[in-house]
């Protein structure tokens, strides 16, 4: 049986030119669950970079942009409402620059997300247990930033709300985790009244494509350490592509794939903390960056229920 | 196995949500057919931009209504009548709301979708579009600012003059409408006294089509795929009928042909300029002991259009053109210029929500319809609300239009006389909210095109005067708190757009229309 002590944490939904911590050990990406009256609390840190994007397909490199990263630090949650259904929730601070150019950088705080994780089965099959879970989530930006000055805005202003089921399959202690993700997008508003797409718009409303996106993860995992390897994907579903030297906008259609490695460890030491790690490469895309990204995260367990855990 | 059957409120929420309709519609998608609320008959007499009379085309005189000839065309649209197609009465419903807005409409979408700058040759030259070949990348053209205020300024002024022969054939030949000479045609647009030969929506067609084969000459099949849509509108409608179509499409096209001969010899072909002249620009400000002007793209790019300024004028001639040149800005070196840089950039340090807001509304850069789009978009949902003949619409684009062109001239005109670099050349540290435009600062080229814009279509419609100034006003301001401009651009393109605008005032009071 997996152990409910686990504890994990979440990070915003992909983001443009930046599929931002898509990759990461997240309790809405992975099979962990959050014992009962156990509220996990962390923060966390990602940095993302590139100097090459895709425009449609053609990939390029921009003088006037040069070099483009991103930062975020983020307040992540997961609480056990029971063993079986976890809420997860998270918020980040977002800073972005551009070295070359004369662009102004953005910053601010961007959306919170949330997560009802349910694991509607647990079961032994074969040599291993087979558990699946259904997850249904959200965001909305918690600010006005701004939305339509990519690459440099610090999120889409959409809110969003997702469907996912996961599978997970783990013998010993190596595991497999499967899950598929449908992201509806509300409309966005925008500062200008017109904007070109494949035609032109006469109104500030912007019309934001739904996605989908799969996640795969596979590796060691003990009470003390995970150790993963992740492949994802995240497909636009609509959307269009940056004309040759145009300015990216909201509703492009943004495809990444990404790929890489990602830890977990759990203290012996101190009951209840752990510290996250990982990186990733975009190996493919459309209309996005091809980010290289780190991140870290600590996290510590407050356990507020009456009986304590046994160790 | 155990599984339960539990599905989480957010998933159903989620089911219901994306059954939502997300499609976004554009302000003028619904609107009633256009019900002018004076026919303007005696337009024929107003005062054309080029023709010398409004006869200068002979239209032939029409069949007799009650030819055979006639009873043919109106068998035509009663067979048409019989049976149409969703799509066909969505083409009746659009093009019923105003030609002139329409093409207009066209007319800013392709702007948009021609305003896009070349991308860099392998050895970080530029290519340059080329009118000979606009089908290969580069695309021609690159309809920037000063390429989108003159095709708007040639597109409305020929309607106009067009429409003007055509009114002026209407009244002398008085062929009323298909639906009062039989009764039993159905009616999908306003009904009027206006007489329908030859017919405006025709005028308009052929005369628009014809512009756009100069101007936008990648777009020809999309642009004749219109004009039939529009024709074919206008007979399906009950409008027009046939002949009056094909009178009103030939006459639009003769019109056009006036406009092409002065396009092409406006100077507008030579405003690339060539190395030597670029080179120039730079010689004569260092002898001015001034910091030339520098792109800040990488790699530079070479100055956009810097012998625009030479283009012919629709409303003044070129001594006038002359005489609107401000005095010049803070020379570089100066404790002024030094003080007014520094003042761009405490402007946009720490940039608030609402600055960015301000200035990505006014931004109109790369993709977009350009500040004179703007400017039209503007007076085109005024003039919807005020329901003027198709003529008089054509008046009222063709007086702006032209203010903005020659705003485009006279401020090309400045920038590349002062040849002065922007607040980023002076200090890098200045970063900005939107693109820095690939040209000189001074003056800033939204301030005068939002002068002109505003104090023509002022005279317009007076009781929106003060409304426009303070849209122009917040244009001009824009450029100053996105730090693109120092506020001494704005201020005084501002004013000079306002003087450019008034040769519009001064052309309107005397075209006959008022």
């Amino acid at each position: 049986m997996l152990n409910p002590t686990f504890k994990k944490y979440i990070l915003p939904l992909a983001m443009f030119l930046l599929p931002a911590s898509f990759l990461r050990a997240q309790t809405d990406l992975d099979a962990i669950m959050m014992s009962k009256k156990n509220l996990c609390i962390g923060g966390t840190y990602m940095y993302s970079s590139w100097d090459h994007y895709w425009e449609g397909t053609f990939k390029r490199n921009n003088l006037n942009i040069g070099k483009m990263s991103t930062q975020m630090f983020g307040l992540m949650g997961t609480y056990g409402i029971s063993r079986k259904l976890n809420v997860i929730f998270g918020a980040p601070y977002v800073t972005t620059h551009v070295t070359a150019g004369t662009l102004h950088d953005q910053h601010g705080i961007q959306d919170l997300s949330a997560w009802l994780k349910w694991m509607a089965v647990e079961q032994n099959v074969g040599k291993g247990v087979l558990s699946v879970y259904v997850l249904g989530g959200g965001s909305i930006p918690l600010t006005n930033y701004i939305a339509d000055y990519l690459p440099l805005s610090i999120g889409l202003q959409s809110k969003t709300l997702s469907g996912r089921v996961m599978v997970d399959y783990q013998v010993g202690k190596f595991f497999a985790t499967l899950s598929g993700t449908y992201t509806w997008r509300s409309n966005i508003k925008i500062d200008r009244n017109s904007y070109y797409t494949t035609s032109l718009h006469l109104t500030n409303e912007v019309e934001m494509p739904d996605m989908t996106s799969v996640n795969f993860r596979t590796g060691y995992r003990s009470e003390r350490w995970i150790i993963e390897a992740v492949l994802a994907n995240m497909t636009t579903r609509g959307g269009f592509d940056i004309r040759k030297n145009d300015m990216p906008f909201p509703s492009n259609r943004m495809n990444a794939t990404m790929v890489g490695p990602h830890f977990k460890y759990n203290f012996k030491a101190v009951d209840g903390l752990s510290l996250e790690g990982g990186g990733s490469y975009t190996v493919a895309g459309r209309n996005v960056g091809q980010s290289t990204n780190f991140d870290a995260g600590v996290f510590y367990i407050l356990d507020f229920s009456s009986k304590k855990k046994k160790k | 196995m155990r599984i339960t059957i539990f599905i989480p409120a957010t998933i159903a929420a989620l089911m219901v949500t994306a059954a939502c309709n997300k499609s976004v519609s554009d302000r003028t998608a619904n609107l009633p057919p256009l019900n002018p609320a004076d026919q303007d008959l005696t337009a024929g007499s107003w005062k054309p931009m080029l023709l010398s009379r409004p006869d200068t085309f002979a239209v032939a005189t029409p069949a007799a209504t009650n030819s055979t000839g006639y009873l043919a065309d109106i068998n035509e649209i009663k067979g048409y009548q019989k049976s149409m197609t969703d799509a066909q009465l969505g083409a009746i419903k659009y093009w019923s709301a105003g030609g002139v807005l329409r093409w207009n409409e066209i007319m800013r979408n392709l702007v948009a979708k021609y305003n896009l700058p070349p991308y860099q040759n392998s050895d970080t030259s530029y290519p340059i579009p080329s009118s000979t070949n606009p089908f290969a990348y580069p695309y021609f053209p690159f309809a920037n600012p000063p390429y989108a205020a003159r095709a708007y300024a040639y597109v409305a002024a020929a309607q106009y003059d067009a429409l003007v022969a055509c009114w002026y054939y209407k009244n002398l030949y008085k062929r009323a409408a298909p639906y009062k000479t039989d009764s039993t045609i159905k009616v999908y647009v306003t009904k009027t006294d206006l007489p329908s030969y030859p017919s405006e929506a025709a005028v308009l067609a052929g005369v628009t089509t014809e512009m756009m084969k100069l101007l936008f000459p990648d777009e020809i099949a999309s642009v004749q795929q219109k004009l039939q849509e529009q024709e074919l509108a206008a007979i399906m409608s009950g409008a027009a009928t046939r002949s009056d179509i094909t009178a009103g499409e030939a006459l639009g096209r003769q019109v056009a042909q006036m406009f092409v001969t002065r396009a092409r010899g406006d100077n507008a072909g030579k405003a690339v300029g060539t190395q030597a002249d670029w080179n120039n620009f730079k010689t004569v400000a260092e002898a001015k002991d001034q910091t030339p002007w520098l792109s800040l793209e990488t790699p530079k790019r070479p100055p956009m259009l810097p012998l625009f300024g030479k283009v012919k004028c629709f409303l003044f001639d070129s001594a006038t053109l002359v005489s609107l040149r401000p005095g010049p800005p803070p020379s570089t070196g100066s404790d002024s210029m030094k003080s007014i840089t520094a003042e761009v950039y405490s402007t946009i340090k720490s940039p608030t929500r609402d600055q960015m807001k301000l200035v990505q509304f006014w931004a109109d850069g790369v993709g977009t319809y350009t500040p004179p789009g703007h400017w039209n978009a503007i007076a085109a949902e005024d003039f919807i609300k005020k329901n003027f003949s198709e003529v008089r619409w054509a008046r009222n684009m063709a007086l702006l239009n032209c203010a903005e062109m020659d705003a485009a001239i006279s401020c090309w005109d400045i920038k590349y006389y002062y040849f002065n670099p922007r607040p980023s050349q002076m200090n890098g540290e200045i970063k900005t909210l939107t693109g820095v435009p690939n040209f000189p600062s001074y003056v800033s080229g939204h301030s005068m095109f939002s002068g002109a814009a505003a104090t023509i279509l002022g005279h317009i419609i007076p009781e929106r005067a003060s409304a426009y100034m303070q849209m122009a006003q917040d244009a001009a301001n824009s450029r100053f708190v996105g730090g693109i401009h120092y506020r001494i651009d704005c201020e005084v393109g501002l004013t000079v757009g306002k003087n450019v605008g008034n040769y519009a005032v001064l052309r309107a009071t005397q075209d006959g229309a008022e």
